[in-house]
């Protein structure tokens, strides 16, 4: 017998609607009947682990792989991984990934050749959060993105995140976006989240404490991960 | 002290820029060798050719790799249970696997054999979660999950096994339409 509890789940309207015609991918690709409720079982709260043996020291820093410095503005992006109940969440993976300073992804399908690769730029980061759950990468300020959902459709700028922590039921992928950006009310992917509490969540803020001198912005992007209920449901459906 | 968890994003065109170095299509372990292939379909009919699928599976025994699974069975050393696999340009993917062993279920009894998969693709805000079930298993009439499920639907949950000498089974993905596959809120 495995009854176990389940994964708290965040509040309604937090996450994103997975139909929102503003979207208009979601229209073909997002499933148009309603999900069915899993309770949670063994299969669900275990779940792959990655951490430190995944990550090299280098990987965290995203302006260091090739022979010059990329173009941009210098940034670190720093901050914690906690769970819904604000306990630290350490030695879990993040991946990262983004456009260099002018907007543009270094990636095939990116053809817009009006804005230029750097030569000196990936886009493509890893690091493990520490015991406290803190982690800690050095990039450049990605640029806005042109796409071509909607006339003059412009991404705000944004790094994509992806976590697993410790379940298949707190793997996550998000962006993180910039303060003040005003595409963010424009943008129909942040957009697609109803409540203003769950756009926020993915919102950084600037950091004087996580700037270096003369090198480096410091923005602070703290990531909370769904986290576990005390006890099993008496409902049997593993969530309140 | 109770946050909100961070919102989830669709991952965009650009994934394989940053989900490129845990991928595999090869899960080693002990065990009955299978390969799972299928495609991912949108509501039109078309391929998905920038989507990404993650397996997580039990090893034959019915043993996740994870310190929560406290059964007393075998784990062999390398069995990890996870895949990740980019669809190629035709919506494809092909798992090369062992089968997994029946697993507990929540209140007693077993689950039939089956594989979690998170689809995560441009055009999805949040990642689906679906399982593969193998049309092989006697033990599906009775597994609580697929129980749960429409009778006329359970078929989308269930990867079909192919005649011929290698255990080879087929599992396609329509994430919205006629036919669309089964998805989970968990």
């Amino acid at each position: 017998m495995y009854d176990l509890p389940g994964y708290r789940r965040p509040p309604a309207g937090t996450q994103p609607n997975l139909v929102h015609p503003p979207y208009r991918s979601t229209m073909t690709r997002a499933p148009a009947l309603p999900l069915v409720p899993l309770p949670t079982t063994l299969s669900e709260i275990t779940g792959p682990l990655f951490g430190h043996t995944q990550v090299r020291p280098k990987d965290s820093d995203l302006t260091v792989h090739h022979a010059g410095a990329p173009l941009g503005e210098r940034i670190v992006v720093t901050g914690r991984v906690l769970d819904a109940d604000g306990r630290p969440v350490p030695n879990t993976l993040i991946e990262v990934w983004q456009a260099n300073a002018g907007g543009r992804y270094r990636h095939p399908v990116d053809q817009r050749e009006a804005v230029p690769l750097d030569p000196n730029f990936t886009g493509a980061g890893r690091a493990a959060t520490d015991a406290d759950g803190a982690y800690r990468f050095t990039t450049i300020k990605p640029g806005a993105y042109a796409w071509r959902n909607h006339h003059n459709a412009w991404r705000p700028a944004h790094i994509h995140f992806s976590l697993f922590g410790p379940s298949f039921l707190t793997r996550i992928v998000t962006q993180m976006y910039f303060p003040g950006d005003p595409l963010l009310a424009l943008d129909p992917i942040v957009m697609g989240i109803p409540d203003e509490r769950g756009r926020q969540s993915m919102i950084a803020r600037f950091d004087l404490d996580a700037t270096v001198p003369d090198v480096a912005l410091g923005y602070r992007f703290d990531i909370v991960l769904r986290c576990r209920d005390a006890t099993p449901r008496e409902d049997g459906t593993g969530w309140s | 002290m109770v946050l909100i968890p961070t919102a989830s994003q669709t991952v965009g065109p650009f994934l394989h820029i940053g989900m490129n170095e845990l991928n595999t299509n090869e899960i080693v372990g002990d065990g009955e060798r299978i390969a799972i292939t299928g495609r991912i379909l949108d509501g039109e009919g078309q391929p998905v050719p920038d989507a990404v699928l993650e397996f997580w599976q039990a090893n034959a025994h019915g043993k996740y790799a994870h310190p929560e699974d406290q059964q007393n069975k075998p784990l062999e050393t390398g069995f990890t249970g996870f895949a990740r696999i980019p669809t190629d340009t035709g919506g494809g993917f092909r798992l090369s696997t062992v089968k997994p062993g029946p697993v507990p279920a929540r209140t007693g009894g077993v689950q039939a054999p089956h594989i979690l998969i998170g689809v995560m693709a441009r055009g999805l805000l949040a990642r689906l979660v679906t399982r593969i079930y193998f049309s092989d298993e006697a033990a599906n009439a009775a597994d609580p999950v697929l129980a749960l499920v429409a009778a006329e639907r359970r078929a989308t949950l269930i990867a079909r096994r192919e005649d011929g000498k290698d255990r080879r089974y087929v599992w396609d993905i329509r994430l919205r339409g006629e036919g669309e596959t089964v998805f989970f809120e968990c």
